[in-house]
């Protein structure tokens, strides 16, 4: 099956938040497919990275443009 | 205009009552024609549950008719929608009725789904529906002591809850005289004990001053029921005695099986609250795909919302605002004190400490929610 590449408008998300959304994405999507989340709350820079490291999945990148966070994941597992 | 409204919880009734007040002469005069079609003849107050899981109120406090709560001149009927036909503005319903419209509204809600997570469903308690809360009650009340877990399923429905069922039952087990041999420990998917960061500022060091342990980063994946063990997802573990799940929750399987959505969550605009790509299709609630807190009050603002806009739009031809993603959200710190946390799509919530007075008025929004569905408050 080919991946496929989704993204999550977190934008503006207190709660649940953008990790959140990205976890439930996460749990929707099939292995192999990359994940783009945009944040305007700075701290899904680093909370993003921590949990994908700590669950294994794959970082891609994360980059801010505008104030929003476009942080890309590969879901591994 | 005909108006069909798929769904009667908060979101659709509250939105029903709204228009046909702001269109009362319309509906008198036969311009417009507002439907409902629900599955229920009966509407349940969905944030009692948790009250019920405690024994401070009963189920029979939960319901109220339907038809009873609505605006004269809201044609009701209890006759869910099976098939959406987009294309045709048309619906149809289990009876075989088809419905055209010229504005639709989808607000069929979303329901727990314990079965994702191997051995979740057999081995926790939870209370998303009155069957299960009746039954977390009997299991708190036969519980002689031990380790209390609580787990927290993506995405879930009403973000305080873990925080909420957590605060009331170190309450339960203290006002039984037994807290000193319960253990409760908290469990929550992200690296801090809440998504609202202010939310979670406040509430680890309450967990810390009453001794309540937690552990975050922690997304369940399996229960093994045999040796009462509760994995995770980032490979930890943690022993229970009695599993206190907040379980994870979908869309409806007929917004699935329309294939309006993914997990029956169907995209939306989050401004306007149509459905993205249909103009004249709105969504509410728990339905929506929005990054916002699946609860009560935002189905209650994204309906009034709605309500102003399509009823300008019968009255102008035109929108009149957009949704800013306001949410508030009562916060119960134990059986006596709560507070709150408003916020909208620019704007966190800066919750104060918990007071009697927040937590009496919650109480009383228990009952004045009736007054709330049928739009007058």
């Amino acid at each position: 099956m080919m991946a496929k590449k989704k993204q999550i408008d977190a934008r503006g998300s207190f709660c649940p938040g953008p990790l959140m959304e990205l976890i439930a994405g996460m749990k929707a999507a099939d292995v192999g497919d990359e994940l783009e989340v945009l944040s305007t709350d700075k701290g899904s820079a680093a909370d993003i990275p921590e949990w994908i490291k700590k669950v294994g999945h794959e970082l891609l990148s994360a980059t801010e443009e505008n104030g929003v966070w476009h942080i890309t994941v590969r879901k591994a597992k | 205009m005909r108006i069909v409204i798929v769904g009667g919880g908060m979101g659709g009734t509250i939105l029903g009552n709204n228009l046909a007040r702001r269109l009362h002469h319309e509906l008198k005069t036969g311009k417009v024609r507002i439907t409902m079609l629900s599955a229920s003849e009966k509407h349940m107050y969905q944030p009692g549950l948790l009250y019920v899981a405690v024994g401070s109120m009963m189920p029979d406090e939960l319901y109220r008719d339907q038809a009873g709560l609505l605006e004269p001149g809201i044609g009701f009927h209890v006759d869910p929608v099976e098939n959406f036909m987009l294309d045709k503005r048309q619906v149809k319903t289990k009876s075989g009725a088809v419905h055209d419209y010229d504005v639709l509204v989808i607000a069929t809600g979303s329901r727990a789904v314990m079965q994702t997570i191997p051995g979740l469903a057999e081995n926790a308690e939870t209370f998303y529906t009155e069957e299960s809360a009746v039954k977390m009650l009997k299991r708190l009340r036969e519980f002689q002591g031990g380790r209390v877990v609580i787990t927290v399923g993506v995405p879930h429905k009403c973000p305080m809850a873990p925080l909420e069922i957590t605060f009331m039952l170190h309450d339960f087990f203290k006002e039984r005289g037994m807290r000193d041999k319960v253990q409760l420990h908290y469990t929550y998917p992200i690296g801090r004990v809440h998504s609202l960061e202010n939310v979670a500022k406040w509430a680890a060091p309450e967990f810390d001053r009453l001794g309540i342990t937690y552990e975050t980063l922690f997304n369940m994946k399996e229960v093994d029921g045999k040796n009462k063990v509760l994995k995770s997802e980032e490979g930890g573990s943690t022993n229970y005695d009695l599993l206190i799940a907040i379980p994870a929750h979908k869309g409806m399987e007929v917004v699935e099986k329309n294939g309006l959505g993914q997990n029956g969550w169907i995209p939306t605009n989050r401004t306007r609250l149509n459905m993205e790509g249909q103009e004249n299709v709105f969504v509410l609630g728990d339905t929506t795909n929005l990054p916002i807190s699946k609860a009560g009050s935002t189905a209650h603002f994204e309906a009034e919302t709605l309500g102003e806009n399509i009823a300008a739009m019968v009255k102008v031809g035109s929108a009149v605002r957009d949704y800013d993603g306001k949410v508030f959200c009562f916060i119960e710190a134990g059986k006596d004190r709560a507070t709150y946390a408003m916020f909208n799509y620019t704007t966190p919530p800066d919750p104060k400490a918990p007071t009697r007075a927040v937590h009496w008025f919650k109480v009383a929004y228990n009952k004045l929610y009736w007054a709330s569905a049928r739009g007058l408050l």
